[in-house]
């Protein structure tokens, strides 16, 4: 288990193999279906975007509401495949890590490959835990999708298990 | 005649929402534990994960999951119950849901239609089943199930000729294609005969059984104990990372059907089970 930031990750992309274990900690964007969606809408009218997708983080999850005294409320991961679709023109604007649940389509593990990005998961159905290395939520964009919004999270020692790396080896051939 | 109040009801289930969703099943929390082989393996990893999100779920009144589900609820109405301001039990089930996911910081996943998407921000409507039964009390079986399992669940009309073997692989395929997107260790739901239409619900219904109950009928307890085993030599393991513990149970429940027709549906239910029962 390696505790490591953002920035360190990127630069050390390499080093990180399927089925290693980290803890991340840095800046992420939660988007899911709807957001996906209109993001690739707006990049198609090359219109502004709701963040920076170079280098950007992206999580697959659409959280609880949270109570007053609370940061967030429940938000692991939701399942990435669905995704799919949407996923190499994320990675082709500049997407770098991706965190969600689950294998990916072939195209998915070739744009990884192809833009030397990485494939994170979180574990499904650890909502409650994860919702506390959350640090700082804000919703930035959709809010008229609900849950499916975005979030731009701040995360401190983010559990995560390394699915596909950056050479498109993944965690369950390795089974 | 017994006259119950609907604030009552409304209350109940609004309460129950809480409950199912701060409260893992007893008996998944138990399974879980029991596969914890502290062998340092991923699955040891994502085992621990589950029992330790339970703890912080129950203790701080977090969801389990931050999918909180399409609210299912199974109710026995007792014929000899007369309700409150000719109140129609449907509204005031839908009532407590909405109450209760807005009250409790649960997450609102339905919408209006498939195709324009959008969030009707009450999680209602809410699958209501009812059976009329004798007396004068209301059961009531609240399930709250994910998107991600139910996304791996699969129906299909087989020919009476492929017998349990048809079955046994239709039920084998859909947990290899997609058991590791459904969040295992999963729960497995089967149902067998009737109809189309029935036999989703049958395979829904199977998923209350608790974890460790036996089917009452012998020969359906080996075919549960078979699959089970088959299940878990997949390697798919919990969130899909590899290793025996796929699925935690399998339950089947077998209905009547045509003579032309076997059909079957399998309903997957991920670790997070989120259902409780209570009588008013």
């Amino acid at each position: 288990m390696i505790k490591i930031d953002i920035e360190n990750l990127l630069k050390n992309i390499e080093n990180f193999k399927a089925g290693d274990r980290l803890e991340l900690t840095g800046t992420i964007y939660t988007a899911r279906d709807q957001a996906h969606k209109r993001i690739s809408k707006l990049v198609e009218l090359k219109k502004e975007l709701p963040f920076d997708l170079k280098n950007a983080v992206v999580y697959y999850c659409g959280p609880c509401p949270k109570s007053p005294d609370r940061i967030i409320g429940s938000c692991g991961p939701t399942t990435s495949s669905r995704m799919d679709v949407f996923t190499p023109l994320m990675l082709d604007r500049g997407v770098k890590i991706l965190i969600g649940k689950g294998n990916r389509s072939a195209e998915v593990y070739k744009s990884i490959k192809k833009n030397k990005a990485i494939y994170l998961a979180a574990t499904g159905g650890a909502g409650a835990l994860i919702s506390k290395k959350v640090k700082k939520a804000e919703l930035i964009a959709f809010e008229d999708l609900g849950p499916e919004a975005v979030y731009k999270l701040y995360v401190e020692n983010f559990p995560l298990i390394v699915v596909i790396d950056c050479f498109g080896n993944n965690v369950f051939e390795r089974n | 005649m017994r006259l119950i109040d609907k604030s009552e009801i409304i209350f109940k289930v609004e309460s129950l929402c809480a409950d199912i969703n701060f409260n893992l099943s007893e008996d998944v929390l138990c399974a879980v534990n029991k596969n914890i082989k502290n062998d340092g393996s991923l699955s040891d990893v994502v085992l621990s994960d589950i029992a330790e999100n339970a703890k912080t779920a129950r203790e701080e009144k977090i969801a389990l999951c931050q999918d909180t589900g399409t609210v299912n609820l199974f109710v026995k109405y007792g014929r000899d119950i007369v309700l409150s301001d000719k109140s129609d039990i449907y509204s005031l089930l839908n009532e407590g849901v909405k109450n209760g996911y807005s009250k409790f910081f649960l997450r609102k996943s339905i919408v209006a239609d498939p195709f324009e998407r959008a969030n009707t921000g009450t999680n209602v409507p809410a699958n209501i089943y009812m059976d009329f039964v004798d007396g004068d009390k209301i059961e009531i079986t609240m399930l709250a199930k994910g998107g991600g399992s139910e996304n791996a669940s699969a129906l299909k009309m087989l020919t009476p000729a492929s017998g349990w073997e048809g079955v046994k692989e239709f039920v084998i395929n859909a947990v290899k294609e997609k058991g590791a997107n459904a969040c295992p260790p999963l729960i497995i739901g089967v149902g067998v005969g009737g109809d189309f239409a029935s036999v989703g619900l049958t395979a829904k219904k199977a998923l209350l059984r608790d974890i460790g109950s036996h089917n009452k009928d012998a020969k359906y307890d080996l075919r549960e104990n078979e699959l089970l085993c088959e299940i878990n030599k997949l390697g798919i393991g919990p969130m899909g990372l590899g290793g025996k513990c796929t699925a935690l149970a399998v339950f089947i429940e077998p209905k009547p059907c045509h003579i032309a027709s076997l059909p079957a549906a399998v309903n997957i239910q991920c670790h997070s089970q989120r259902k409780k029962t209570i009588i008013i």
